[in-house]
C-alpha cells in the first residue's frame, strides 16, 4: 500500500542518494560525504561513470534543443534531480523564450534545492512527486495544468525510469502518462542500459541498493518498449551519444560502450 | 586593448588546441554555441596575458574563473590547461607567472563555487527536513483530530497487552474515564459470553502470527452493564516488520444486538408461558441427530393436559390462559434442574427433550416427575383447578429413528395412554406404534397415495470393507404423508402387506429402483453399485412376481446380475414352502437373493441351506448392542464373528447392517465380513447423492478414513 500523500516522505541524510550521487559524478558540490563515498566505489568500479553521466546531460540537452525546434514550449521534467548546469528551462528558452517547465522529483532535497533556484520564475514549477504513484503525480494542480491547457507537451524521463523496478512496471507507468498527454506530445527518455558493460551491471545495481532508489539495469529491447504509443524519431533507441550528436565527431570514439541508451518519440 | 602584434599563426594555433581542450569531456554537456563563446573569450584573455604590456596576471585569472562558472571543475582539464599554458612560446619570461594565475584563478573560483554550492545543498536539506517535520506534525495532528473524534471507539495497545491510549468514544462507550482504562491490560477485558476463538486471535494478533481479526464481542461497562460492539483489531509493526503496536476499532452495536436476540427469543419462545416454542424443540430436536455420537439415545415425554378443554369451556379462554402458565412454571421447576427441556408445541400438549439419555428407566422418571408436578391443584383467583396429564413416553437410540417418526411415535404413544385411562404414562412399543400409525391414517390413505405420487425411493449405500468402496445400494421407499410427514418402509409396510397393497407398491419400487440403477449403469459403467430390493413375504409368495420381474428387467434394461433382491427369514417356512419355487424363477433370470435381518427372527439354519441365496445381512441390532452398555461387548463381537464365519461356511457374502463408527467398521474388517451398511457409510439419500459418490470416490476411500 502506498502511504497517503499528506504523510510526508523522510529526508533520510544517512542514505546516499541517487540525485546527489549524480552530480558528484558531474563535478558537482550538492552532494554530502555519504553521497561521495558511494561514488567513489563506483568509480573504482567503473571509471567511466562521469563520462556516462555527462553523455546523459548531454542527450537532455539535445533532445530538449529538438523537441522546442520542434515546436514545443511545455517540458514536465520527471525525475529532474539538483539541476547543477544546464536546466532544462534555460536550454528550451534559448529557443523558445517562455517556455514552461515543471520539474518533478521524489527526492525532497533535491526538489527543496530547485525551490530556491526557481524561486523568482514564474514559468517554472517544481513538485515533490512519485513517478510510481503516477495518478498523484499527474493529479498535482502544478502538472495538471501543464497538461490541461491543449499545447503538447514534452516529457522528460531522463535517467529516472531504471529507478523504477520491474514490479513497479514501469511501461505501465509511461503508458498512463501517455494517456493523459494533449496530441503532439513527446517523450524523451534515457536508460541505464544492460548491455555496454553486463559484467558490472550487477555490482552496479548491487550498489544502488543502498540508496532509496534502487537501480534496474535494462536491454534496448526493453526499453524501446517503453515508447509504446510513440512514434520514435530518428535515429530510434541508441547509445547516448549516437542520439542526434551536434556533429559527427562528437560520438567519441566506442559509443556503444556508454552504458546508456535513449530515444525521443512523438504521440502516435 | 594591447598594442602588441600577435605571434603569426601560432595564435590560431593555440585558439584551435584551447578549444579541443575544452570541447572533450565536461564540454560535451555544454551546447555547442555556449562553448563556442566560451572558448573565444577565454582564448583571448589568455592571449592578451601572453601578450599584453604590462602583464595582466589577472587576465589569466579571469580565464580560469570563466571556466569554473561554466561548470568546467574537473581538475583533469586543469592539468591539461597548465599544459597547454605551459607550451606556448612566450617572448619574456611571465610564463610560470601567468600559468599560476590562471590556476589560481580556477581554484578559487572552484573554492567559492563549491562552497557556495555546499551551502546551497545544505540550505535545501535544511528546508526539506523542516517541510518534512512541518508535514509530519500536520499528519500527526490530523491524525489526532481523527483519533480523537471518530465516531468508533478507538483503543490503542502494545504487544504486552498494555493500554496505551484510548479516544473519547471509547471512553464514552466504557462510560469510563481516561485513568480507568490507560494503564489497564486487554487481557482483564474478558467477557463470559466471549464468542469462542476471540482470545486465541487475539494471542495470534500480538504474537504477530495474524495481522487483524474481527468478532463481535461483549464488554463490561464502568457501570457493570453489558455493551455488544462489533471489534476489529489490527497490528502495527515497526519497519522492520517487529510487532509494536495492536490498535482495536469498537463500534456500538448493543441496540441492534439486543433486538436480534429479542427477535431470536420471540421466534423461539411462545408468548403465553415463556417457554420454547414448538419450532424451537424441533430446532434442539433435529440438532441431536446432526452428529450423533454412536449409541446415542434420547427421550421424549409428549404430555397432554387431562379435561383442560373443559376448564377453557367453562371459565374461559383467560382461565385457560393462566392454567397453561401456571403448568408451564410447573413443568419448568420440575425438569429443567435435571436437565431437560420443556417446550409448549400447541394448545395444551408440551413436550419434555431428554437429550444424552441413559435408557428408558431416565425417561420414565421424567414422565413421573411430570405426573408428580401436575399433581396438586392449581389455585386461579377464587378457583382451585385440579389438572392432570397424560404422557407418551418414547426412548430411542438416535440412529433408529428420525425426529419426525418419534415425535409421530411419541404422539400416538399419548394416545394410547389417554385411552388407557387418564392420568398415566405410557411407554412406546413398536408393534403398537405401527397398528396405531396405520389405524389413525395410512390404511385409508394409502390405496390412493401411489396414483397421486406420494411415495419416493431414497438409497443408503453399501461399502466393501477390503477396499472401501460403495459396492451397492439399498432402494428404501419413503411416504411423503400430508398429514404425518414423511413415513419409512417400517411405519407402513406391514399395513401394506395386511391391505394387499404392497403388491402394485412392491411392483412400483422394483420399476423405479431398476430404472435408476440402470441409468447409473448407463452413466458409470462398472463404477455403478448393485440394487438391492426388498421384498415383502407377500411379494415372495405371489407367483406373478417372476412374471413382474421379467418384464421389468427388459423395459429398464438392467442387467440381472447388478440386482439383488432381499428376503426375510419368514419368507421361506419349510422346505415344501411354495415361495421356494418363485424364489427358483427369480434366481433363474439372473438375479441374485439375500437373507435379510437376519437373527432378528426364528431362523432355520437348515433352510438357509437350501435357500437359493448368496448373501446374508446380519441384523442392525448386533452391531448396535455392542455399545450398550447394559450388554457385554465381548459377547456381542463373538455373536457378530460367529455369524460371519457361519455365513462364510455356507459360502454366503456377509454385510453388516447398522455400523455405526469407523472402529466397528475396522473391527468387522479385519473379522473377515464382506461388506457392511449404516450410518457411518451413509444414510438413505437421495439418488443425486448416490452419483456424487460415484463419481467422487472412484477409488473408494479406506475404511479407516471415514
Ligand atoms: C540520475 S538523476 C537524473 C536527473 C536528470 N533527469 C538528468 O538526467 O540529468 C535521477 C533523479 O530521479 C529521481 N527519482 C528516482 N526515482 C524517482 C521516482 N520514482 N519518482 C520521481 N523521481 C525519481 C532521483 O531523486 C534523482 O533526482
Amino acid at each position: 500500500m502506498r502511504r497517503p500523500s499528506w504523510v510526508p516522505e523522510g529526508t533520510d541524510l544517512d542514505k546516499p542518494n541517487a540525485a546527489r550521487v549524480y552530480d558528484y559524478y558531474l563535478g558537482g558540490s550538492h552532494n554530502f560525504e555519504v553521497d561521495r563515498e558511494m561514488a567513489r566505489k563506483a568509480l573504482a568500479l567503473w571509471p567511466e561513470l562521469p563520462q556516462i553521466m555527462r553523455s546523459n546531460r548531454a542527450f537532455l540537452r539535445r533532445a530538449v534543443t529538438f523537441l522546442a525546434e520542434q515546436g514545443i514550449t511545455r517540458f514536465l521534467d520527471i525525475g529532474s534531480g539538483i539541476p547543477t548546469f544546464g536546466a532544462v528551462h534555460e536550454i528550451a528558452r534559448a529557443i523558445r523564450p517562455g517556455a514552461k517547465v515543471v520539474y518533478v522529483d521524489r527526492d525532497p532535497v533535491a526538489v527543496a534545492h530547485s525551490r530556491l533556484l526557481l524561486e523568482d520564475d514564474p514559468d517554472s514549477a517544481v513538485v515533490q512527486a512519485d513517478l510510481r504513484d503516477v495518478e498523484d503525480l499527474l493529479d498535482r494542480s502544478e502538472v495538471a495544468a501543464l497538461l490541461a491547457e491543449g499545447e503538447p507537451v514534452a516529457v522528460l524521463l531522463v535517467a529516472v525510469a531504471h529507478f523504477v523496478s520491474d514490479d513497479e512496471n514501469p511501461s505501465k507507468l509511461i503508458a498512463t502518462i501517455r494517456d493523459r498527454l494533449p496530441a503532439g506530445s513527446a517523450l524523451a527518455l534515457s536508460h541505464a542500459s544492460l548491455e555496454a558493460r553486463p559484467d558490472q551491471a550487477e555490482d552496479h545495481q548491487k550498489l544502488y541498493r543502498m540508496t532509496p532508489t534502487p537501480l534496474t539495469m535494462r536491454t534496448n529491447q526493453q526499453v524501446t518498449a517503453m515508447f509504446a504509443g510513440f512514434e520514435l524519431v530518428e535515429p530510434g533507441v541508441v547509445p547516448l551519444p549516437r542520439w542526434r550528436p551536434d556533429q559527427p565527431g562528437t560520438v567519441g570514439e566506442h559509443p556503444e560502450r556508454i552504458a546508456g541508451v535513449a530515444g525521443v518519440g512523438f504521440r502516435s | 586593448m594591447s598594442g602588441t602584434t600577435p605571434v603569426n599563426g601560432s595564435a590560431e594555433r593555440f585558439h584551435e588546441d584551447w578549444s579541443r581542450l575544452l570541447s572533450a569531456d565536461h564540454g560535451i554537456a555544454v551546447h555547442p554555441g555556449l562553448l563556442g563563446r566560451l572558448v573565444a573569450r577565454t582564448a583571448a584573455l589568455l592571449h592578451r596575458a601572453q601578450l599584453d604590456e604590462p602583464f595582466q596576471p589577472r587576465l589569466a585569472a579571469q580565464a580560469g574563473a570563466e571556466l569554473v562558472d561554466a561548470h568546467f571543475t574537473d581538475p583533469v582539464l586543469l592539468a591539461r590547461a597548465v599544459e597547454l599554458l605551459q607550451s606556448q612560446p612566450i617572448g619574456d619570461d611571465r610564463g610560470p607567472a601567468l600559468t599560476g594565475a590562471f590556476a589560481a584563478g580556477w581554484a578559487n573560483a572552484l573554492r567559492e563555487r563549491t562552497l557556495s554550492e555546499q551551502e546551497a545543498i545544505r540550505t535545501a536539506a535544511d528546508a526539506a527536513r523542516k517541510e518534512a517535520e512541518r508535514a509530519l506534525r500536520a499528519s500527526e495532528a490530523r491524525f489526532r483530530a481523527l483519533f480523537e473524534s471518530a465516531a468508533i471507539g478507538i483503543g490503542i495497545g502494545d504487544t504486552d497487552g498494555n493500554i496505551l491510549a484510548v479516544n473519547k468514544a471509547l471512553q464514552e462507550l466504557f462510560g469510563a474515564a481516561p485513568a480507568d482504562m490507560v494503564g489497564r491490560r486487554v487481557g482483564d477485558l474478558v467477557h463470559p459470553e466471549d464468542t469462542p476463538g476471540v482470545w486465541e486471535a487475539y494471542e495470534e494478533l500480538i504474537s504477530g502470527k495474524r495481522e487483524y481479526f474481527q468478532f463481535d464481542k461483549p464488554y463490561y461497562r464502568q457501570d457493570g452493564e453489558i455493551i455488544w460492539t462489533h471489534l476489529t483489531v489490527s497490528l502495527i509493526r515497526d519497519d522492520d516488520g517487529v510487532p509494536q503496536y495492536q490498535v482495536a476499532m469498537l463500534e456500538d452495536v448493543t441496540d441492534r444486538y439486543r433486538l436480534q436476540e429479542r427477535l431470536r427469543h420471540q421466534a423461539t419462545h411462545d408468548p403465553l408461558t415463556g417457554l420454547p416454542n414448538r419450532a424451537a424443540f424441533f430446532e434442539r430436536l433435529e440438532k441431536l441427530f446432526e452428529n450423533p455420537e454412536p449409541g446415542a439415545r434420547f427421550g421424549l415425554c409428549y404430555v397432554d393436559l387431562d379435561g383442560f378443554k373443559v376448564v377453557n369451556d367453562s371459565l374461559g379462554h383467560d382461565m385457560g390462559d393462566q392454567l397453561l402458565s401456571a403448568v408451564a412454571a410447573r413443568l419448568k421447576a420440575a425438569l429443567t434442574p435435571l436437565g431437560h427441556l420443556v417446550a409448549r408445541l400447541g394448545g395444551d400438549e408440551f413436550v419434555v427433550l431428554l437429550e444424552n439419555c441413559r435408557g428408558e428407566q431416565e425417561a420414565v422418571a421424567a414422565a413421573k416427575t411430570v405426573l408428580k408436578a401436575l399433581a396438586g391443584p392449581v389455585l386461579i383467583g377464587d378457583h382451585k383447578l385440579a389438572v392432570g396429564a397424560s404422557v407418551g413416553v418414547l426412548e430411542r437410540r438416535v440412529s433408529t429413528t428420525t425426529p419426525g417418526a418419534a415425535v409421530r411415535a411419541a404422539d400416538l404413544t399419548l394416545y394410547r395412554a389417554k385411552e388407557a385411562g387418564r392420568g398415566r404414562w405410557t411407554l412406546f412399543d413398536p408393534k403398537e406404534n405401527a397398528r396405531a400409525v396405520s389405524r389413525y391414517a395410512v390404511s385409508v390413505r394409502m390405496p390412493a397415495a401411489l396414483d397421486r405420487g406420494e411415495f419416493f425411493i431414497d438409497y443408503q449405500p453399501l461399502y466393501r470393507l477390503a477396499d472401501g468402496r460403495m459396492t451397492a445400494v439399498e432402494a428404501l421407499v419413503r411416504w411423503r404423508h400430508p398429514q404425518l410427514g414423511v413415513l419409512g418402509p417400517d411405519e407402513f409396510v406391514t399395513t401394506a402387506e395386511e391391505t394387499g397393497l404392497i403388491m402394485p407398491l412392491g411392483r412400483w419400487v422394483l420399476e423405479q429402483a431398476c430404472g435408476q440403477a440402470a441409468e447409473w449403469i448407463k452413466q458409470y459403467g462398472d463404477a455403478a453399485p448393485q440394487l438391492n430390493v426388498n421384498l415383502a413375504v407377500r411379494q415372495a409368495r405371489s407367483a406373478a412376481l417372476v412374471t413382474d420381474l421379467g418384464r421389468i428387467l427388459d423395459s429398464t434394461g438392467l442387467d440381472p446380475a447388478r440386482l439383488q433382491l432381499e428376503i426375510t427369514e419368514s419368507t421361506v417356512v419349510g422346505p415344501e414352502d411354495e415361495a421356494l419355487r418363485t424364489l427358483h424363477g427369480l434366481v433363474d433370470q439372473g438375479v441374485s437373493l439375500a437373507v435379510d435381518d437376519f437373527g432378528t427372527g426364528w431362523s432355520n439354519l437348515a433352510y438357509l441351506r437350501d435357500l437359493p441365496v448368496s448373501g446374508l445381512k446380519i441384523a442392525g441390532s448386533f452391531v448396535g448392542d455392542l455399545h450398550d452398555p447394559a450388554k457385554d461387548g465381548a459377547t456381542g463381537w463373538r455373536i457378530v464373528s460367529g455369524l460371519v464365519s457361519m455365513a462364510h461356511t455356507l459360502g454366503l457374502n456377509v454385510t453388516a447392517e447398522g455400523v455405526e463408527t469407523r472402529k466397528d467398521a475396522e473391527r468387522l474388517r479385519e473379522m473377515g465380513c464382506d461388506w457392511a451398511q449404516g450410518w457411518h457409510f451413509g444414510r438413505p439419500v437421495r439418488p443425486a447423492e448416490i452419483a456424487r459418490r460415484i463419481v467422487e470416490e472412484p477409488k473408494g476411500r479406506p475404511v479407516e478414513e471415514r
